[in-house]
């Protein structure tokens, strides 16, 4: 991966909240990079920052928050430091988002057509009998069937399902570069997340746009992403493409992750990380998850973990990686899980060979 | 688990053609939805039963008819061998919530904000007569140190607490009266990763602790597979398929329990890239000349099929 196709770059952005108790240290110097064409999914427990890292990217942080530190580069502009005006610019119009939550992000008292043909007709400048054909169409691609009928219809009317299309029907209009998706398939059932993650993946392949896909299902991360972040109180512990993150974790939190997520085949006692996320107000010293980390080391309560090289797409904020550390493995049952999933690999290699 | 006789095991709950239909009128227009439409299982004594769905095809409010928080439309219940249908007598009621209670989805909704952590958990006692607020104590206290909490957290709100401990209270207060049945709707779906984790193992270990029997309503069919011994499927308030856990994952029958399984993402990536997802049509089934039923396809495998539909199954074809 060259630097070329580069289309977003955040550098140690840290963004805090000003509440009555103190500041909250929401995020805490988080860096990625968003390449042409892929998918990034950014992976972490509630509270972790994750929301808070798009909200920044997107500029819609609430009033009480603060970015302390870091640029997040798009276009040869830092959005840290742009103004409202120059915002309306890309917000919506190159970078699209879709929420959790399909209702509360259409308008109850507009019809599901005018939501669609408002972003033409402001952000494009359509007539009004182009924007509704191209609306119509939009609607068409995104899987809703009788989309004359639809257009005249209000949120109500619609599944949890069909809004959530609408929302990415709306998020499409403008053709953004970049889509960023808030847990979008949360709220839904396992039928319909199924169809919505087949939309989103058909659309970033026919248009060649990059996704930022923010999540805390490990199952939709194997399904939809081309690199992983995972996300722990505030910071990224360890990032690198699905397989590193899958086949070979390195940091304790993403061991954690996995093992206390049952799989199809899992039996024996899940391995549950043990606590709750620190509190943010006052984050602690060292490495925040030493605290529920059995194999913390006496420097994570002291002294915050840099990222270790593990390969050359693979990082791990852990300081079991570092030379002089003792020598943990992967705990038992999530290597069981590992190997099962290369043996089932190599089977189905084998009988595809045949 | 191993696959026993069923015909042996003691039947804890037995449930026959439930039906629970809401009508409502809008308009002089009569409107009945059937929530729950001739459901029949039966969950053995020591097991956890699973029931998974999708939201609104039934499954919470099979749940509630069990204990009686509905008033089903008709069918049987027999919880222990005694018929709880019918008119609602005090008797009735000592007897179903002395035997069962409920677990609820929402950790924050369904604890009083106005009362101590022992004073949610104490209520059941109380209700039950314990007057000796020294046995109630120590009630509270044993029951909130089997559940992982502490003797202090007692005098607490449950606004203090985090997800997974309220829903540890929740539990508690569930598991105070000893109860047989426990009912756990969607315990753990509010709940974080990290932490679902958590109450999933402490389920299991009161589980065998109280030797109780769970029937465990969710819709997240991984978390269902690892917890339940058996578990039926349902599809617009009908049970189409029953059998045991890993049963119906290996060698499913109905389409819909196959395009249910084939819909969930799985952590393996390399899986994830070829996977293929089974869309379910129900028009597929043509009923008009014979009725389908629940017919025992396997032993302890139970699918909701018409006899034609069956015959094809049993001679290697689908139904």
């Amino acid at each position: 991966m060259d630097n070329n196709d580069l289309v977003l770059k955040a550098e140690n952005l840290r963004v805090s909240f000003r509440t009555l108790t103190g500041k909250v240290q929401a995020v805490r110097g988080v860096s990625l990079e968003l390449h042409k064409g892929e998918t990034i999914a950014i992976v972490g427990e509630s509270g972790s920052g994750k929301s808070v890292t798009v909200k920044t990217i997107m500029g819609i942080l609430t009033k009480n928050a603060i970015i302390e530190e870091g640029s997040i580069m798009y276009e040869g502009q830092d959005l840290t430091k742009m103004d409202e005006a120059n915002f309306h610019e890309i917000r919506g119009k190159k970078i699209g988002l879709i929420f959790q939550d399909p209702l509360s992000s259409l308008n109850p008292l507009m019809t599901i057509g005018r939501q669609i043909s408002e972003v033409l007709t402001i952000g494009k400048g359509m007539d009004k009998e182009s924007a509704k054909a191209r609306a119509l169409e939009l609607m068409g691609q995104v899987g809703i069937p009788d989309p004359e009928v639809r257009y005249n219809q209000y949120p109500f009317q619609f599944s949890g399902g069909m809004r959530q299309r609408i929302v990415i029907a709306i998020a499409l209009a403008n053709d953004p570069d970049v889509l960023i998706c808030d847990e979008p398939t949360t709220a839904l059932d396992v039928t319909v997340q199924a169809m919505i993650l087949e939309l989103i993946n058909k659309i970033k392949a026919e248009r060649n746009i990059s996704v930022i896909f923010i999540t805390h299902d490990l199952g939709v991360v194997a399904n939809m992403a081309d690199r992983v972040y995972v996300m722990y109180a505030g910071k990224i512990v360890e990032y690198g493409t699905t397989n590193d993150i899958f086949f070979d974790p390195r940091h304790p939190y993403t061991w954690a992750l996995l093992g206390s997520m049952p799989d199809m085949e899992t039996e024996g006692r899940l391995a549950a990380i043990p606590g709750t996320p620190p509190n943010m107000l006052t984050p602690p010293v060292g490495d925040a998850f030493a605290a529920r980390n059995e194999y913390a080391l006496a420097i994570d309560l002291k002294y915050q973990p840099p990222f270790f090289k593990v390969s050359d797409t693979h990082y791990a904020a852990t300081w079991l990686l570092h030379p002089l550390a003792p020598k943990v493995p992967v705990p038992e049952g999530l290597q069981k899980r590992i190997e099962r999933m290369l043996r089932e690999e190599a089977e189905y290699n084998a009988s595809a060979g045949q | 688990m191993l696959q026993q006789d069923n015909s042996e095991r003691e039947v804890m709950l037995n449930v026959e053609h439930l039906n629970m239909h809401f009508t409502t009128k809008k308009r002089g227009r009569v409107n009945t939805v059937k929530a729950v439409d001739d459901v029949n299982f039966q969950v053995y004594k020591g097991e956890t039963f699973g029931l998974v769905g999708e939201s609104g095809c039934g499954k919470t409010t099979t749940g509630r008819c069990l204990i009686r928080l509905y008033n089903p439309t008709s069918g049987k219940i027999e919880l222990e061998g005694v018929d709880i249908m019918g008119k609602m007598t005090s008797e009735k009621r000592k007897y179903i919530t002395d035997r069962a209670a409920m677990i609820f989805q929402d950790p924050i909704d369904s604890l009083n904000p106005r009362m101590t952590v022992a004073e949610i958990i104490g209520e059941g006692l109380k209700v039950r007569g314990i007057k000796d607020q020294k046995v109630v104590d120590e009630k509270i206290y044993d029951i909130l140190d089997k559940v992982g909490l502490t003797k202090e957290h007692a005098t607490r709100y449950p606004h203090e607490f985090s997800g997974g401990q309220r829903q540890r209270i929740g539990i508690a207060r569930a598991l105070v009266i000893n109860p047989k049945l426990v009912i756990a709707d969607e315990p753990v779906s509010a709940l974080d990763v990290s932490v679902q984790a958590q109450v999933i193992n402490l389920l299991n270990d009161l589980k065998d602790e109280m030797g109780l029997t769970i029937l465990f309503i969710a819709h997240n069919l991984s978390v269902v597979k690892y917890f339940s011994d058996r578990l039926g499927v349902m599809y617009k308030g009908k049970l189409v398929e029953v059998s045991y856990a890993s049963d119906i994952y290996e060698r499913p029958i109905h389409p819909y329990t196959k395009s249910l399984l084939s819909a969930i993402p799985e952590p393996n990536p390399l899986k994830e890239k070829r996977r293929v997802r089974h869309a379910y049509d129900p028009t597929m089934h043509d009923y008009t000349k014979e009725q389908p039923s629940m017919v025992e396809i396997y032993p302890g495998h139970f699918v909701y099929a018409s006899p034609s539909e069956i015959d094809r199954v049993l001679n290697g074809g689908e139904i």
